[in-house]
Parts: structure tokens; C-alpha cells; sequence
């Protein structure tokens, strides 16, 4: 039944598809100008971008869906509320692997990058990280009523979790107080965990933390998505969802105390962005600026896309 | 007697302070097409949805297929289908993945490729739901109530908002499938519906059932007289039309005069007499032959489409066998 669902899919690939290939062409433009050494920097942030993704179009596809009554047709089915948000969650893992995967490939084929780093952690990441930002689309859809309100808070979620995690400018350029106040964001996780798993071949191992966070996080965000799930716009949101909502925070919250304590992930940060500026300093020191501009300004265009 | 189908007793459901629903209670046996006839928001939907196990009622009990929809809903929604209001498919979906997509929820299920011939659907297998007309939407929403071979069908409002063509088409959906025993329990507010389609027809305003049998019982109750309605260019004081020769009673609703009689052209030639003596004027007069409407206006005093203005369907009743109209301008 799980693959009847995934039929959907022919609605979610004009939302998934036209992005990629923007972000593909900006991709390319971004990095003809890196040397290999500078693209396997950017590389994991790039893919945690896509990744991230997910929950734009996962919150904006269930709100819609909501609000033009075709939850309701499903709901007279024999549909349950976990089916549906599971399918979700599927479709929206099989659009994003290969457009994340063909990212790899073009950095390895057309960019030269030296080494992809552990395929397993590579892997294990990108997965955790798709469901689990997907599982956060599906909160955002459960507890706004119209797409302008899903928009306004999925605006609010994205900012802080590209800016201020590494994704847009590297972790270790951005002042110690948003260091410290990054090291609360799930997305610094997937941003560091990929860039290590690339520059060092991290192995699942050492990464555990991401991985466990990021999964953890999973489970939660989607066991509150099927509590907070709504058939019809007119169907209030329960009393305790608030408070449902705030849990999400918990294992980050946890997880930033910690880190902001040893300072791990800051160093890693740190090693990471020195060891691509300090062998070539002199050609590089504007490489270092190029990428991390386009980047930037290419954001906005993707939130009109979606 | 076999245990009905569908059994619905003392239902109540409020949404915060208003009372949608304040103790509905019928039943619906197999085989049987079953109306409930009333205005907008007299709790039709409701009382539908609840039986559908898409809402929960404050009080009261019901059987669906001698399931309860709160307890079974997943078993139940394997035995119904159904077609409802504000609803509808991803723009992007085509005809035949949508059937293909739904029949796949099912444990039983007909054959995708029978319902589209069916229901006229044919050419139409590969075209977007989004690029449907409202009529083919429609056809298709009941081709996607049929995917489980049903023991129940709801159909909410089949014909709302859709021209008076259209609305026969559908009709002749609905009955093929009446031909065929299915249960059916539908809600209008189109009289001419209930009365072409339905066995039986409970008439609910307010959330309450006012009266309830087969369309032939209920215009029974009602005498089985002719309605006469005038407008008239002055009002005339309370109970004088009673009074006229051949009128059984009388009464104003929305400033129009409402008789009935047993007698019509006695009474419009009394009538016609009177205001001639009165020095009043007839603006217009419409005569009809016994409906459910006039169940509805002796039961309530208003009219079945209160507050709607509906010219198209009126325009379409001079050609329906219920109404006769003839129109005389002084």
C-alpha cells in the first residue's frame, strides 16, 4: 500500500524537481570557479541545503492538500493518519536521494573533488537528514491552517537553520556567540557531519552524535506529526500541541549543551576551514569569499521557487 | 426483518456553541435509497460525516454495517464509499491513477477499467483532474465511491452547484444504481432530487428530522393539495385569503401568499374575485402540483431554499412534471 501511496509523487516531483535543477545550474556556476579542494568544502553544506530542503515542500504540499479538501478523500478511504504522513516521508526520500547523489557525482566527475569521503556515514547521514527535516515539514504542516502562515514559519525555520548552522557561510567564520547559539540547530549536525564525513572520511562511527541526534530528532518529529495530524483545515489544533511542538527542541537542546561544552564540533569546524584557506593562501584567500557569496544571494531565489 | 444497514439513534453533535445536530435518529434498510432533504446547514453534512467515521458525535448511537464508526472506522471505511463535499484530487492527478491510486487502499475492489466506461470517463483516463469539468469531477468522485464494491454509499450533495444538464446525468448515475438494490444515502437540498431518486426521504431542518417516509407518503400527509402562490401589488391583512371559497389554508411566507387547495380553479377564481372587490392587484401566480416543498413550508412555515435565490433551477422546475407555472402580469 506504502508503494500505491508513493504514487503521489507525480504531485510532489514539479515541487522537487524544479529546485534541483535551479540549484544544479547554480551549483555548476558556483564551483567552476573552485578548485577541488574548495568544492569538498562546500559540499556537505550544499547537500545539507537540499537536504534541509525537504520541509518546504513536505509542509507546502500537506497544507495545500489540506486546505483543497484532498486529505478529506483520503480520510473516507481507509487511510490512517501515519500512512499518510509515512508516505510523505518516502515519496519525499526517493525524489531527494538521487538529486543529492547526482550532486556527488558532478562533484567528483566535473569537479575533480578528491574523495567523497566514507560512502556508509555519507549515506547514513543523508538519510537520517532527509526524514528527519522532513518529519519537521510535517509538524510546520500540522500547526499552521493556510499556506501564509506555513510560509511565514517555514521562513522563520530556514533562516537561522542556514545562516547560522554553516550551511551558507562556514560555522567557523561566523562570531563565537552564534557559534555557541548554532550548536542548538539540528542543521549544524547534518552541516558538520557531512563536511567531515567528505574532507576526513569520517567513519558512522565517530559520527554517532549527528547521527543519533538526527535520528532521534526523526522519530520524535514524526511520532508528533501523526499526534498533530489534521484531516481538515476546520479541525482545531489540540490544547496540548504547544507544548507537543516545544518537546521537539529537547534532544538539540541537550545535544547544544553538551557540545557548547566541548567545543568539539567548533574545532572540527575550525580545522576543517583552515585546512582548504592555508595551503593556498594567496590564490585562495578570494576563493574563500566566491563561494560563500553566491551561496548567499542564491538563497532568496530558492524560497521564491517553492 | 433483517437488522437495517444503517442505524442512527438520538444523534447530537455541537460544534462550540452551535448545535448542528439535536437528536437525528432513522434507519436505512439494504437496498434502500435513502434522502435527507433540508436547507443548507440544517446538519445533513454532519450527521453523514459522523456515520462515515470522519466525525465524532457528542451523543447518541450508530451502526453502520452493524459496525460503530468510532470504534471500526478502518473495517468500516472497507464496506462504504462515498462522495463528499469540499472535496478534491491533486490538480496533477490523472483520471485512471486516481481509480488505480484508491482502488489500491482497498481490500475488495471492482475493476478500475469498468467504472470509467461506466461513468462516461473513457476519454478522459489520462486527462489531469485539475483540467476536469465540474460534472466529469463529479462522475468521477462517484466512480471513486463504487472502487470498493460497497455494501453503504454516501453521496453528499451529488449535484450542488452544477448546471440543471449536468444534474441529470448524475441522476442517471444515481438511479442505474438504484436499479441495481444498492444502499445509497444521499443529501440535497434539491426537492426534484429526493423526490426522482429516493425511496425514502427524511426531511431535517435544523438538525432535526420534521418528517420522515417515502416521497408519495409525505405529499400524502401534506393532503395531496395544490399550492398556489401570488404576489399581490398591496398586503392583505392576515386570514382574509383563509377565508375564500376553495382555499384550505393560507399563509405568507417571505411576502409572497401561499394557498393551498384541493380545489384549484375554485380557488383562483374566488381569489381572482376578491381582489377585484378590494380594488388589489395580482402581480403574479404560480400554481403547483404537490411537492416535498410544500411539506417543508407546512412543517416549518419557510421555505426549503430559504435565503437562496436559485433562477436556474427555478427556470428548470417549469419543465420538471412537479410545477406548473403560469405567470400573469397586470
Amino acid at each position: 500500500m506504502r508503494v500505491q501511496l508513493a504514487f503521489r509523487n507525480k504531485m510532489f516531483f514539479f515541487f522537487v524537481i524544479a529546485f534541483p535543477f535551479a540549484m544544479f545550474f547554480l551549483y555548476a556556476a558556483v564551483f567552476a570557479k573552485g578548485v577541488p579542494q574548495t568544492v569538498g568544502f562546500y559540499l556537505g553544506p550544499v547537500i545539507a541545503f537540499n537536504v534541509m530542503g525537504s520541509f518546504w515542500g513536505l509542509s507546502a504540499t500537506l497544507v495545500m492538500f489540506r486546505e483543497q479538501g484532498v486529505l478529506r478523500r483520503f480520510h473516507v478511504a481507509p487511510v490512517t493518519s501515519s500512512d499518510m504522513l509515512a508516505s510523505s516521508i518516502v515519496a519525499n526520500y526517493i525524489l531527494t536521494l538521487p538529486i543529492v547523489f547526482l550532486q556527488l557525482l558532478f562533484a567528483r566527475v566535473i569537479f575533480h573533488v578528491p574523495s567523497l569521503g566514507n560512502p556508509i556515514s555519507l549515506f547514513i547521514l543523508i538519510s537520517v537528514g532527509i526524514v528527519s527535516f522532513g518529519s519537521l515539514g510535517l509538524v510546520v504542516a500540522s500547526v499552521t491552517n493556510t499556506m501564509q502562515e506555513t510560509q511565514v514559519l517555514n521562513q522563520l525555520l530556514w533562516l537561522p537553520l542556514i545562516f547560522l548552522s554553516g550551511a551558507t557561510f562556514p560555522l567557523a567564520y561566523l562570531p563565537r556567540l552564534v557559534q555557541r547559539f548554532g550548536l542548538f540547530l539540528p542543521a549544524t549536525y547534518l552541516v558538520n557531519g557531512l563536511q567531515q564525513t567528505i574532507l576526513n572520511s569520517a567513519t558512522p562511527w565517530s559520527r554517532y552524535a549527528e547521527i543519533l541526534s538526527l535520528a532521534c530528532w526523526a522519530g520524535l518529529t514524526f511520532f508528533l506529526a501523526a499526534q498533530l495530524f489534521r484531516w481538515e483545515p476546520e479541525a482545531g489544533i489540540p490544547r496540548r500541541a504547544k507544548l507537543l511542538v516545544a518537546a521537539t527542541a529537547i534532544p538539540f537542546l541537550i545535544l547544544g549543551v553538551v557540545e557548547n561544552k566541548s567545543d568539539r564540533i567548533l574545532l572540527e569546524a575550525r580545522s576543517a576551514f583552515i585546512s582548504f584557506t592555508s595551503p593556498a593562501s594567496a590564490p585562495k584567500s578570494s576563493g574563500v569569499e566566491a563561494p560563500g557569496k553566491p551561496l548567499a544571494t542564491h538563497n532568496p531565489s530558492k524560497n521564491d521557487e517553492k | 426483518m433483517p437488522e437495517p444497514i444503517l442505524q442512527v439513534d438520538n444523534l447530537v453533535k455541537h460544534y462550540g456553541d452551535v448545535q448542528a445536530v439535536r437528536g437525528v435518529s432513522f434507519s436505512v434498510d439494504e437496498g434502500e435509497v435513502f434522502g435527507l432533504l433540508g436547507p443548507n446547514g440544517a446538519g445533513k453534512t454532519t450527521t453523514v460525516e459522523i456515520l462515515e467515521g470522519l466525525r465524532s458525535p457528542d451523543s447518541g448511537s450508530v451502526r453502520v454495517c452493524g459496525l460503530d464508526p468510532q470504534v471500526s472506522s478502518r473495517e468500516l471505511k472497507h464496506e462504504i464509499g462515498a462522495s463528499l463535499q469540499a472535496t478534491a484530487l491533486p490538480d496533477k492527478l490523472r483520471v485512471m491513477e486516481a481509480l488505480r491510486l484508491f482502488a489500491g487502499f482497498y481490500k475488495r475492489r471492482r475493476d478500475p477499467e469498468e467504472l470509467l466506461k461506466r461513468f462516461g470517463l473513457e476519454e478522459k483516463r489520462n486527462t489531469y483532474y485539475g483540467q476536469l469539468s465540474g460534472g466529469q469531477k463529479q462522475r468521477l468522485a462517484l466512480a471513486m465511491a463504487l472502487l470498493n464494491d460497497p455494501r453503504v454509499l454516501f453521496f453528499d450533495e451529488p449535484t450542488a452547484g452544477l448546471d440543471p444538464q449536468v444534474r441529470r446525468e448524475i441522476y442517471d448515475v444515481i438511479e442505474e444504481l438504484r436499479r441495481e438494490k444498492k444502499t445509497i444515502l444521499m443529501t440535497t437540498h434539491y426537492i426534484e432530487e429526493a423526490e426522482r431518486l429516493c425511496d425514502r426521504v427524511a426531511i431535517v431542518d435544523h438538525g432535526r428530522v420534521i418528517a420522515l417516509g417515502s416521497p408519495r407518503e409525505l405529499k400524502q400527509r401534506s393532503g395531496g393539495k395544490t399550492r398556489i402562490e401570488v404576489k399581490l401589488a398591496r398586503p392583505v391583512t392576515n386570514g382574509t385569503l383563509q377565508g375564500l371559497e376553495g382555499v384550505a389554508d393560507a399563509r405568507e411566507v417571505d411576502g409572497t401568499y401561499v394557498l393551498h387547495t384541493q380545489r384549484p380553479p375554485q380557488a383562483i377564481v374566488s381569489l381572482v374575485k376578491h381582489l377585484e372587490a378590494d380594488g388589489n392587484e395580482l402581480v403574479s401566480l404560480e400554481i403547483f402540483t404537490p411537492s416535498l416543498e410544500d411539506v417543508f413550508i407546512e412543517m416549518t412555515g419557510r421555505r426549503l431554499r430559504d435565503g437562496e435565490t436559485l433562477p436556474a433551477s427555478r427556470a428548470c422546475e417549469s419543465s420538471s412534471p412537479f410545477a406548473t407555472r403560469c405567470s400573469f402580469s397586470s
